[in-house]
């Protein structure tokens, strides 16, 4: 399958001397659901800055399904869709204008480009809204409002920067579901996200981006597989006997509830068993964090903790 | 992109100005129609009757080229700074930048978004002159050259101003601490021949006299200056900015990091 976005050695250098991105390496396949990761300040915006020309490289190369942004910069940015992580759409113009509008810079014909803002309008709940200036939406609103405008000339790439920050989480399933549909139509989506729940749910593949560097980079299969531990928190019936389980680490918090680590090499099962035997029940069980989450800490963790040895290797 | 998606990239950009200036109407039409209806009754009517004739014509006949000129300027100038800033401020202009539009159709756009503006503002000017006088036509095709190339090139000075604008005060201070005083000593109100010698030579540095006398030579037949040095001076200053224009949103100043 053809790539979708080659990244190779890519260098970021502020003005004032602050290198966001420091040669990072990446690339993402056609049709992919892909997560870039990283704490705040890591150099995930600038990475999609440079992808769609908004930030001038110091270094490196882009391409966009073969179409080097050096070389073929409108041919690349052709193929790509950007959600932004902040509002830039403009506040006073109606709905339907900043979405004709937007396809005609790429060359869509206005009638199509009205065919075209009605579906997407319809399809993100926003068809009542269209004759309405773009700064009486709500939050959400405007998040499916770029989302929407991003789509307006059918991108084979699509890019969201942090698109469901600030939206409730029944909205946030919603617009989960629209871009698996668009995936699964065969765009391929690159999605930065600071709940990492969300990439759990929806992304293949993954890159976690710390201090510049591109310190992890699989599929999320894997990724996970690497967690040794993991805890759950189990809710139990009231009234019976202090649980005990041999061979686990556990902590009981109150007369109901206990959290249990559970190692790799470790069955679930077993725990059952013993509380069965015990005639403890088990009324409800839930992971104490999300399984992404908690190896991104540790990533991000060690990371950290080598930036911070005397001869720290970076 | 195609010639053809240009276009319609083109014409996506020019929508969405004149929209701009025609949705807020009242801050962009009307405030030109009054100023230049108390230029025309107190310069026109009030002082112009005691002036008597200049170049040969009543002073009022003088002066309605060079007012609709000087809307002309202002407007042109004005619309295209402001939208254009306006687009960086809000950061919808990472719309046009991230969308596979060449550079050139972003400056024609915006420019022409700015001489549309221009344009409708002079008409409505000469309406209004038409309540205060007659007017006479020399030479339709200078009138009609003038007002476009100085209307462009006004257009691009404005763009350039809002590429370096870091804040709205920004694209208020070449109107008025340049533009203004350039427009007002750019012989609108008298002929530069009534000029000492010396000020007669420092008014040759001003482009907006070339711009105001060819503009009244279409209408009265008279003017201060050549046409020939008229139009060099106008396609010279075009080509100029067009070219730091161009430069600069390649180069992404003030709008890529």
């Amino acid at each position: 399958m053809q790539n979708a976005l080659e990244i190779s050695g890519l260098k970021k250098v502020y003005k004032g001397g602050f290198q966001a991105l420091k040669g990072i390496d990446l690339t993402v396949k056609q049709g992919d659901f892909f997560a870039l990761l990283g704490p705040n300040g890591a150099g995930k915006s600038t990475t999609i800055g440079v992808i769609t020309s908004l930030v001038n490289k110091t270094a490196g190369e882009v391409k966009v399904f073969g179409h080097d942004i050096d070389q073929e910069l409108e041919a690349a940015k052709s193929y790509l869709g950007l959600v932004p992580q902040e509002f830039n759409f403009n506040q006073f113009e109606s709905l339907m204008r900043i979405l004709v509008n937007q396809a005609g810079y790429y060359g869509v014909e206005r009638s199509v480009a009205h065919e075209r803002a009605e579906k997407y309008l319809k399809q993100l709940d926003l068809w009542d809204k269209r004759n309405d200036a773009g700064r009486m939406l709500s939050g959400g609103m405007k998040r499916r409002l770029m989302i929407a405008r991003a789509l307006m000339h059918e991108p084979q790439v699509l890019i969201l920067d942090e698109p469901t920050a600030g939206v409730d989480i029944e909205l946030r399933r919603s617009m989960w579901e629209f871009l698996r549909e668009l995936n699964s139509q065969g765009i391929t989506i690159i999605l930065t996200t600071h709940y990492l729940e969300e990439a759990e749910m929806l992304c293949r593949n993954i890159a976690i981006i710390d201090s510049g560097v591109i310190v992890e980079n699989t599929d999320m299969k894997s990724l996970l597989a690497k967690l040794d531990v993991e805890t759950i928190v189990l809710d139990l019936s009231v009234g019976g006997a202090e649980p005990k389980l041999a061979d686990f680490c556990y902590r009981i918090i109150d007369d109901h509830t206990v959290e249990v680590d559970i190692k790799k090499s470790q069955r679930i099962n077993d725990v059952f068993s013993q509380l069965t035997e015990q005639n403890i029940n088990v009324l409800s069980l839930r992971n104490k964090s999300n399984r992404l989450e908690e190896l991104f800490v540790s990533i991000i963790g060690s990371g950290a903790a080598n930036e911070n040895k005397p001869n720290g290797a970076q | 992109m195609s010639s053809a998606r240009n276009m319609i990239a083109l014409k996506s950009i020019l929508h969405k100005e004149v929209h701009r200036f025609m949705r807020i109407w009242v801050q962009t039409l009307v405030p030109p129609a009054i100023t230049i209806s108390l230029y025309f009754v107190i310069f026109g009517e009030l002082i112009g009757s005691r002036i008597g004739q200049m170049g040969g014509f009543d002073y009022m006949s003088f002066i309605v080229p060079g007012l609709i000129m000087m809307s002309v300027i202002t407007n042109s100038y004005s619309n295209v700074a402001s939208s254009f800033f306006s687009a960086k401020w809000q950061r919808n202009v990472e719309e046009m930048l991230v969308a596979p539009v060449p550079n050139w159709v972003i400056v024609a756009g915006y420019v022409g978004g700015g001489m549309c503006r221009g344009i409708l503002v002079g008409c409505i000017v000469t309406l209004i002159s038409l309540l205060f006088t007659e007017i006479q036509i020399h030479n339709i095709w200078v009138i009609i050259a003038t007002v476009a190339l100085t209307s462009a090139t006004f257009a691009l000075g404005g763009l350039i101003n809002a590429i370096f604008a870091g804040s709205f005060d920004d694209i208020s201070i070449i109107p008025t601490f340049i533009l203004t005083p350039l427009t007002y000593l750019g012989g609108v109100f008298y002929s530069i021949t009534l000029l000492p010698d010396f000020w007669q030579g420092v008014s040759q540095i001003n482009p907006i006299v070339y711009m105001v006398n060819a503009f009244r030579y279409g209408f009265l037949g008279i003017s201060d200056v050549s046409l020939i040095a008229a139009f060099s001076v106008l396609g010279g200053f075009i080509i100029t900015l067009f070219v730091i224009a161009m430069t600069l949103i390649t180069k992404g100043i003030g709008l890529r990091s």
